[in-house]
């Protein structure tokens, strides 16, 4: 496709360097979640370390989309795009925030003993960080079939979320002596939570980039 | 007050090329209507067609209904009548080079006949002021010739002289792509305030300046109409591809 090579040079860049925050996002989640599994604090302190780069990229990529839209006047599906890679950017920040968040509170958990607790926090790490991977995947290809598919994984990791708060809630009330540990879960459940819906965010905002549809807050395409 | 504007298959050649090929569209009353695409496309020559000098070159013509309001330009009315009604500004200012300021923004008045003293006084002092010129040269306009302004006063001199003789509809083709920056912004701010008063149905190049200052665009294509929506609509998510690759640059 012939025209303005330099520009859409620069938008290949600007999706590689959303791509490379995703990578270290989504390591970042992975890591709290083996710190959680194996109570290893030094992969809670990775995690911690991690989040200025995160922050760093955040901001290096938001000034790459300010230039562009500053410096190129970009239109319609590329105006979309640019939008579109914006709110991702602030969606995975919050997604690394999520991982500190998930460190902290294993770093808690480490002063208690571990115990076997009534919630499946992998399961449910494995399932919202499907729906990143599944979120970013279509963002690669721009594949808004794949994105809507994502929006209706978000159910499930919500029910996953009430299970745990029922069921903790449960433990806590019979065994307050467990209460440190059952909150830290629950808290966990609930940054898991979180993170599916961010990766639900990302899946609009590729939707939003291709169709030229909103379907945030559960607007159809039709009344975009 | 403007009118509305009813194009229903318009043709329009150019010896034996067929320039403009079956447009149909309606252009609101008192809204900006701007019109885009590659060059030779057509969109002049639509412009052109709405005033009847398509037909002034010898080997051009039209075919088509074009009403303005309840006139049907090509039928009810002659080419003079039409272009008092439908003013005119092109890319490069056209003063009158040997007319002061007040004899170029009245010329169109005294062409129609017009000869009392106090009326072209005071047409002349409201068409300086709704271009937005009245006070840079108040003082100078029996005295300073219209061309020896500069390029941004010149063109809004000309629509000065366009809106003198009251006219429905202005056309304005490419009118600021010769003028430096803070000129384009004054003509941008008077295409604002005068469709207040009339239909304005600008050609452009400039992609923001069409989203700038039209409510609904028009995309043109090798003689063709591909696209016509508001302005929000063509610049965000426009419905035909190849209104999307000339609008993002990628066309060609």
């Amino acid at each position: 496709m012939a025209g303005r090579i330099k520009f859409q040079q620069s938008l290949d860049d600007l999706k590689g360097r959303l791509l490379v925050m995703a990578g270290m996002v989504e390591q970042a989640i992975a890591r709290a979640i083996e710190a959680y599994r194996t109570r290893d604090l030094t992969i809670c302190e990775q995690v911690f370390r991690n989040e200025p780069a995160i922050n760093r990229l955040e901001r290096e990529i938001d000034q790459m989309a300010l230039d562009l839209l500053a410096m190129e006047q970009p239109m319609a599906i590329d105006l979309r795009f640019i939008l579109s890679v914006i709110r991702i950017n602030a969606d995975l920040e919050r997604v690394g925030d999520q991982a500190v968040n998930i460190a902290v509170r294993v770093r808690e958990m480490g002063a208690f003993a571990n115990i076997d607790l009534p919630v499946d926090i992998p399961k449910l790490a494995s399932l919202s960080g499907a729906m990143v991977r599944q979120a970013l995947e279509a963002f690669i290809d721009g594949d808004a079939d794949r994105a809507e598919a994502v929006l209706s994984m978000d159910d499930q990791v919500d029910d996953m979320n009430d299970a745990a708060f029922y069921s903790l809630s449960n433990l806590i009330k019979e065994k307050p002596e467990l209460t440190p540990q059952s909150l830290n879960a629950l808290i966990i459940s609930r940054n898991l939570e979180r993170v599916g819906d961010h990766a639900t965010n990302i899946a609009e905002d590729v939707i939003f980039w291709v169709r030229g549809a909103d379907v945030r807050h559960h607007l159809s395409k039709h009344q975009s | 007050m403007g009118v509305g504007i009813q194009v229903e298959h318009l043709n329009a050649w150019y010896g034996t090329t067929h320039t403009l090929q079956d447009i149909n569209l309606h252009i609101p009353a008192n809204h900006a209507t701007a019109l885009i695409g590659p060059s030779g496309c057509g969109k002049s020559t639509f412009v052109r067609c709405l005033n009847r000098m398509h037909e002034t070159n010898p080997i051009a013509r039209a075919e088509g209904t074009v009403k303005m309001g309840d006139l049907d330009i090509y039928k009810d009315v002659s080419p003079v009548e039409i272009r008092r009604r439908v003013g005119m500004v092109f890319q490069r200012p056209n003063p009158f080079p040997t007319m002061s300021i007040y004899d170029n923004v009245v010329s169109g008045l005294k062409l129609n006949g017009f000869r009392n003293r106090k009326v072209l006084d005071e047409t002349c002092e409201r068409s300086l002021k709704a271009a937005a010129l009245w006070d840079e040269v108040k003082d100078d306009l029996r005295k300073k010739s219209g061309a020896s302004l500069s390029g941004g006063q010149q063109q809004r001199m000309c629509i000065a002289r366009a809106i003198a003789v009251d006219p429905e509809v202005l056309l304005m083709d490419e009118p600021a792509s010769a003028l430096d920056p803070v000129s384009t912004s004054k003509i941008e701010d008077l295409i604002f305030q005068l469709k207040t008063q009339y239909t304005i149905v600008i050609v452009t190049h400039n992609m923001q300046q069409a989203a700038r200052v039209a409510e609904n665009t028009g995309f043109f294509l090798n003689g063709k109409m591909v696209e016509f929506d508001s302005t929000h609509k063509i610049f965000t998510n426009p419905k035909d591809k190849r209104t999307e690759d000339y609008i993002t640059g990628r066309f060609g």
